[in-house]
């Protein structure tokens, strides 16, 4: 019988679901994947996780709780670092112990460390023991590395030439080419959990094409224009999305064709409130574009982002009308 | 060059003496206070943990008395405070503070990085002299801390309330103004004041502190804790002490032989396995520690959206659980009250009590 690995669509999901899903179908595994994020799901993480956990982490639990009896093995690795010398985020390298401790009734659980921390790390060793928990073939489960190593190359290459994640993660999906584009580019900047869980800010990015604007994100921006960006920071900064966040976001600033910039952060997230506040320093220091920072949480409702989301594309709007004129 | 530092408990005793020592200027800052505090968070980021908040109130205040330069501690992460000097400093540019700043951390890419700025700092002494002003901070330090172990003892029993206290402050300004070469003798005074305290002799319920360094270390963060459950019958330990916390982030851990974190770490399994930056892996294992030493009750503090230790909150119901051991935590901000946070000390300190008294019946 094939086993089942049970994926919830949290997290780093929308970073690594290419590699993850290739690596355990190559091993005969079947994926399950939880659904999107809604309102049960969210009602699940708000009972099982303390009040002072952020909405992603309160919402993965509740991805967890979902998948629990729709798989044999839930996936939640350790994410202690996924760059060397960096690391996510403290709840990230507490969440296995965290899920342990509090649903109820877990099947089995996989939660292994992925930990590049060392520059001599290796993610080969870290997945062969991953694929050896339910693959005795070791020639399997070498072939399935390098499928999905080829996988994530090919989603990266997509993101980077302009594809949102959520949309290449589908590899038939193509962009109707430069014909669809739109005059107007605004760049969303935060955690990929936080910008494309639709459920988690209520539909931004939706809202904003739909306002016949195009949409770039911190994952657009290449990894060597991010890291030219923040090479001029006094110290190098240690959270890997916190990084990106930040390179990211004074590319966009410096960019010519970007006219506005969202900030989106979690309610009390600790990263965020020290990279959010570089970031809007910045913005506020060079000051030529409109900057909107929205915080989310569980009691964010639709009419207060609806109302600062037009406040801020009216922003924009006036900017360029006064660059035509 | 005026060098100023943060508040955290008497972390300033220490390190005002080793500065001293190697002959440089120190402007201590006014201890926190609510002024501090409200300066701190009206420029800070709203999410930034309390420590941060408080450190920046601290330097705005210290420029006033005239420094401008900066000592911090660092860190490589995953949690804020490798990162607090960078963002302090970038407020304080902005708010036009003329600030230079030294950040003492592990070094990012030689150790020649760090040595550069101990000389920064202490100019052309001879590296035997700053390693003898770092061991006379250090035993400061220690000093500093069996003083407080006293005041732990003595509080529950003290004879009149507020005599420890009274007792304490005298205690650590004479260690406060002991000059090198002196010390030994200041300390045999401070103690002995400390063992004159008048005491009665009563059982004492005993709580074990645990949680995030920073509000475990400074009274003014934690609402004195320690203090409040004094004076209700408790005896007190912490899972951490200033002297430990000087020698891991300060001195890199030059001084060997300090008892080190490695007991908690050991003991956290099974419930967090792994360290999550911060002391949260810490928290777990002196939970399990105090459970083990037979303690009534455990208290976690934490700031406000401290991360490492929101884990460990996570985790504790299910410890509590399985030992039955009353665990409660508080989380402290700008916000936290003093009346609901007083209720939340008895109401807690009554149940161990009660559950105390059922034991006893049993036995
Ligand atoms: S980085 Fe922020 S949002 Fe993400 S898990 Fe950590 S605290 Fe939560
Ligand atoms: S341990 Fe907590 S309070 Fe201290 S810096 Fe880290 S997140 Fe902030």
């Amino acid at each position: 019988m094939t086993v089942k690995i049970g994926i919830p669509r949290a997290l780093l999901f929308h970073n690594f679901i290419p590699y993850w899903k290739t690596f355990f179908e190559g091993i005969g595994a079947e994926v399950v994947i939880s659904g999107l994020t809604n309102k049960a799901i969210l009602q699940d993480g708000l009972r099982l996780s303390v009040d002072e956990a952020c909405l992603p982490v309160k919402v993965a639990f509740g991805h967890v709780e979902h998948l629990k009896n729709k798989a044999d093995y839930i996936f939640i690795p350790r994410l202690v670092s996924v760059f060397p010398r960096e690391y996510i985020c403290p709840k990230f390298l507490g969440f296995p112990d965290m899920v342990r401790q509090n649903v109820q009734g877990l099947p089995g659980v996989i939660d292994n460390n992925i930990n590049m921390y060392r520059r001599e790390s290796d993610l080969y060793r870290q997945f062969f023991e991953i694929g050896s928990l339910i693959c005795g073939n070791p020639f399997k489960i070498a072939l399935a590395i390098k499928k999905a190593g080829d996988a994530i190359k090919r989603f990266t290459a997509r993101v980077e030439s302009g594809l949102r994640p959520d949309r290449a993660i589908d590899s038939s999906y193509s962009e109707d080419g430069p014909a669809g584009r739109k005059d107007t580019t605004v760049a969303v900047i935060g955690h990929p959990y936080n910008i494309y869980d639709s459920f988690i800010n209520i539909g931004l990015l939706k809202r904003l094409e739909d306002a016949g604007i195009n949409v770039l994100t911190t994952d657009n921006v290449p990894e060597k224009e991010v890291n030219d960006h923040v090479a001029h920071l006094n110290k190098k900064l240690f959270w890997t999305l916190g990084r990106r966040m930040v390179g990211a976001a004074y590319h966009f600033l410096e960019s010519p064709g970007i006219s506005g910039i969202i900030h989106v952060a979690s309610f009390a997230c600790g990263p965020d409130s020290m990279t959010g506040e570089l970031i809007e320093r910045k913005a506020r220091r060079i000051g030529s574009k409109p900057y909107l920072n929205l915080t989310l949480d569980e009691h964010t409702g639709e009419a207060g982002i609806v109302t600062r989301v037009e406040a801020f594309l009216d922003m924009v709007g006036t900017k360029e009308q006064a660059a035509r004129c | 060059m005026k060098v100023t530092f943060p508040h955290m408990g008497n972390l300033w005793i220490c390190l005002d003496a080793m500065l001293k020592y190697l002959g440089i200027e120190t402007v201590v800052p006014p201890p926190s206070s609510k002024k501090t505090l409200d300066l701190g968070s009206k420029h800070s980021p709203e999410f930034a943990c309390m420590p941060l908040k408080l450190n920046l109130g601290n330097f705005m205040e210290a420029s006033e008395m005239g420094a401008d330069t900066i000592i911090m501690a660092g860190g490589c992460g995953p949690c804020r405070f490798g990162y607090y000097a960078q963002v302090e400093h970038v407020i304080l540019e902005d708010l036009g503070y003329n600030y230079r700043l030294v950040v003492m951390e592990p070094p990012e890419k030689h150790i020649s990085q760090l040595l550069s700025r101990i000389r920064y700092i202490t100019g052309n002494k001879p590296w035997i002299e700053v390693i003898r002003g770092i061991k006379y901070g250090y035993s400061k330090a220690r000093a500093v801390d069996m003083l407080e172990m006293a005041a732990m003892r003595k509080r529950p029993l003290e004879r009149r309330p507020g005599q420890t206290d009274t007792a304490l402050n005298e205690a650590l300004s004479i260690i406060a103004g002991a000059v090198y070469g002196k010390l030994d003798e200041a300390y045999a005074r401070a103690s002995e004041i400390m063992e004159q305290i008048p005491v009665d002799r009563k059982p004492v319920l005993k709580i074990g502190l645990v949680g995030e360094i920073y509000t475990l270390l400074e009274p003014f963060s934690n609402l004195d804790l320690e203090k409040k459950l004094g004076r209700l019958g408790v005896e007190v330990d912490r899972s951490i002490y200033l002297s430990e916390w000087v020698n891991d982030h300060l001195f890199m851990g030059l001084v060997r032989g300090v008892r080190s974190s490695s007991l908690y770490t050991r003991l956290s399994a099974p419930y967090l396995r792994h360290f999550v930056g911060g002391h949260g892996q810490e928290t777990l294992g002196a939970a399990a520690y105090y459970n083990n030493k037979g303690y009534d009750g455990i208290i976690q503090i934490l700031p406000f959206t401290c991360m490492p230790e929101i884990v460990a909150q996570s985790v504790l119901p299910q410890f509590s659980r399985d030992t039955g051991m009353p665990v409660m935590t508080l989380i402290v901000d700008e916000q936290t009250g003093e009346s609901g946070y007083m209720t939340r000390l008895e109401a807690f300190v009554d149940l161990l009590a009660e559950k105390g008294a059922r034991k006893e019946e049993l036995a």
